[in-house]
């Protein structure tokens, strides 16, 4: 059986390695760091446990920074040079998805960007960023950010995702009113005694929350989650499972410096008034592709038979034409079957498209599909 | 049953006359981690040892599964279709691949029997 190349580069640890080995983990090399992608129970498993209790995920290795300005205008208009989101009009405590754009409009990370909720802290801004972007979106902020803004690292903390429809009872026990947070909005708070920041969002298309913490005070609070009943440790492999189903862009996959948030499929991120009046890199392109339309597309694939059409695949017309890529690939536990995304040409990129899947040399049929695959339950209040 | 043996890439073959049924190992599967897919060759196709035989599909990533030995398939195991994780629940038993017609059977002379292959294992840990 052939056996996949590992790579040697020596491997960073999150404050909690040595319990996901305790928990019996796998430990593999992600984004340079040595991450837990499977416990005992396995993929399946994790995947199913997540989408029907709540599933404790470290994401440990992801990259936490902070924007401060003298308040919040002047760090949002700041930001906003750099994003295409709307940040100005960002309400305390609340959370948005965002992308670091180079001048041609192609995506250097995609970002979740949020205003502190305390009026004491008015002018700052809680930026989280890939694991594999996060030194180079450091430098990148640090050559671009105007002199009075500070950038603080925050390599002192640690994060954890609390993800399924049990998350918010489950947190609510630790944080008063957990469960009364409004979804994308964040808060300071505290986990028992532990300043803690949570936010009520996350990766599966499940309910959950994010906790940021002290580095020093994390394994606190995992161990303490997962003491509940409802709680089991989740690793990357269901991660990725889950976010597949969900529809969602992974950087590095259905994101990189060549794809605009338009031919991602992501312009809803991209609010109206920063539309408009553009002062965002790459603008000139959004702003045609959103008029236009984009050459290709990001686009949701069903395969007909069984087989997962992973990473790399070819997708073509039924007539054998190339018109694509898939970006992601796999099975689907939830919807028990294979499924992908990939980017096609617009031309082809209408749903329900019949398209093939060029697996080891075979036309496997699929077709253009809605995502996500599996419906969303965010919580909306 | 016949005697068992094993490759370095974790593929068994227990031979039974002239036909040995293969399939991966426990180790294999276990490293593997839950399996949702497997493409089987077609019935009478000729394999020569170190062939691509069959794939086989965790959550994660595909895998090749080489014939430990040349010969023809005579028999696949369709139950797998339905049923792949019967691979990570008994390899050896109801998670077999395929039975293959045995075209030289000094080929297994250079295999790994159950003892050389849990020493290959721990050699490797």
């Amino acid at each position: 059986m052939s056996e996949p190349q590992t790579d040697t580069t020596p491997l960073r640890r999150t404050p909690l390695h040595d319990r996901h080995v305790s928990l019996g983990a796998r430990m593999v090399g992600f984004a340079g760091y040595d991450m837990p992608v499977q416990y005992k129970e396995g993929i399946l498993a994790e995947h199913q446990w997540t989408r029907t209790h709540a599933g404790l995920f470290d994401v440990s290795h992801m990259g936490q920074c902070f924007l401060i300005g003298r308040d919040h205008e002047t760090v949002a208009r700041a930001l906003e040079a750099l994003i295409p989101a709307d940040i100005v009009n960002l309400k305390p405590g609340q959370q948005r998805y965002s992308q670091f754009l180079n001048e041609d409009g192609g995506v250097l990370d995609d970002i979740m960007v949020t205003r502190s909720a305390d009026p004491d802290e008015d002018g700052t801004l809680m930026v989280v960023v890939n694991a594999g972007c996060k030194d180079a979106d450091f430098a990148h902020l640090k050559a671009h950010l105007p002199s009075p803004i500070k950038l603080l690292i925050a390599e002192h903390r640690a994060l954890l995702a609390l993800q399924g429809p049990e998350a918010a009872m489950v947190l609510s026990r630790h944080c008063k009113d957990a469960d009364q947070m409004a979804f994308m909005t964040g808060a300071s708070t505290l986990f028992d005694a532990i300043p803690v920041h949570i936010s009520r969002s996350g990766y599966s298309g499940e309910d959950g929350y994010e906790i940021s913490v002290r580095a020093d005070k994390v394994a606190i609070i995992f161990e303490r989650l997962l003491a509940h009943s409802e709680v089991k440790p989740i690793g990357l492999g269901a991660r990725d499972s889950l976010r597949l189903e969900a529809g969602l862009c992974l950087y590095g996959h259905e994101l990189d410096v060549t794809t605009s948030p338009v031919e991602a499929a992501i312009q809803w991120s991209i609010q109206k008034r920063r539309r408009e009046e553009g002062g965002f890199p790459g603008f000139e392109r959004i702003s045609r592709e959103l008029k236009e339309g984009p050459s290709r597309k990001r686009v949701g694939l069903l395969p007909e038979g069984r087989a997962p059409a992973r990473e790399g695949t070819e997708i073509t017309t039924e007539a054998g034409e190339k018109i694509g890529l898939v970006t992601s690939g796999g099975f689907g536990p939830t919807l028990n079957g294979p499924c992908a995304m990939g980017y096609v040409d617009t031309a082809n990129s209408a749903i329900g498209t019949k398209v093939h899947l060029m697996v080891r040399g075979n036309a496997m049929p699929a077709s253009i599909v809605a995502m996500p695959f599996v419906p969303h339950r965010f919580h909306r209040s | 049953m016949g005697e068992i043996k094993y490759t370095k890439d974790h593929e068994y073959i227990r031979v039974e006359g002239d036909v040995a049924v293969v399939g991966i190992s426990d180790y294999a599967q276990s490293q593997l981690g839950d399996v949702v897919f497997v493409e089987l060759p077609k019935l009478g196709k000729a394999l020569s040892k170190g062939d691509e035989a069959a794939v086989v599909e965790s959550v994660k990533a595909a895998s090749e599964v080489y014939a430990p030995v040349s010969g023809e398939v005579t028999e696949i195991n369709s139950g797998l279709e339905a049923q792949p994780g019967a691979i990570n629940e008994d390899p050896e038993g109801t998670g077999w691949f395929m039975k293959v017609k045995l075209a030289d059977p000094s080929e297994l002379a250079g295999l790994m029997n159950e003892a050389d292959y849990k020493a290959y294992l721990a050699s490797i840990h």
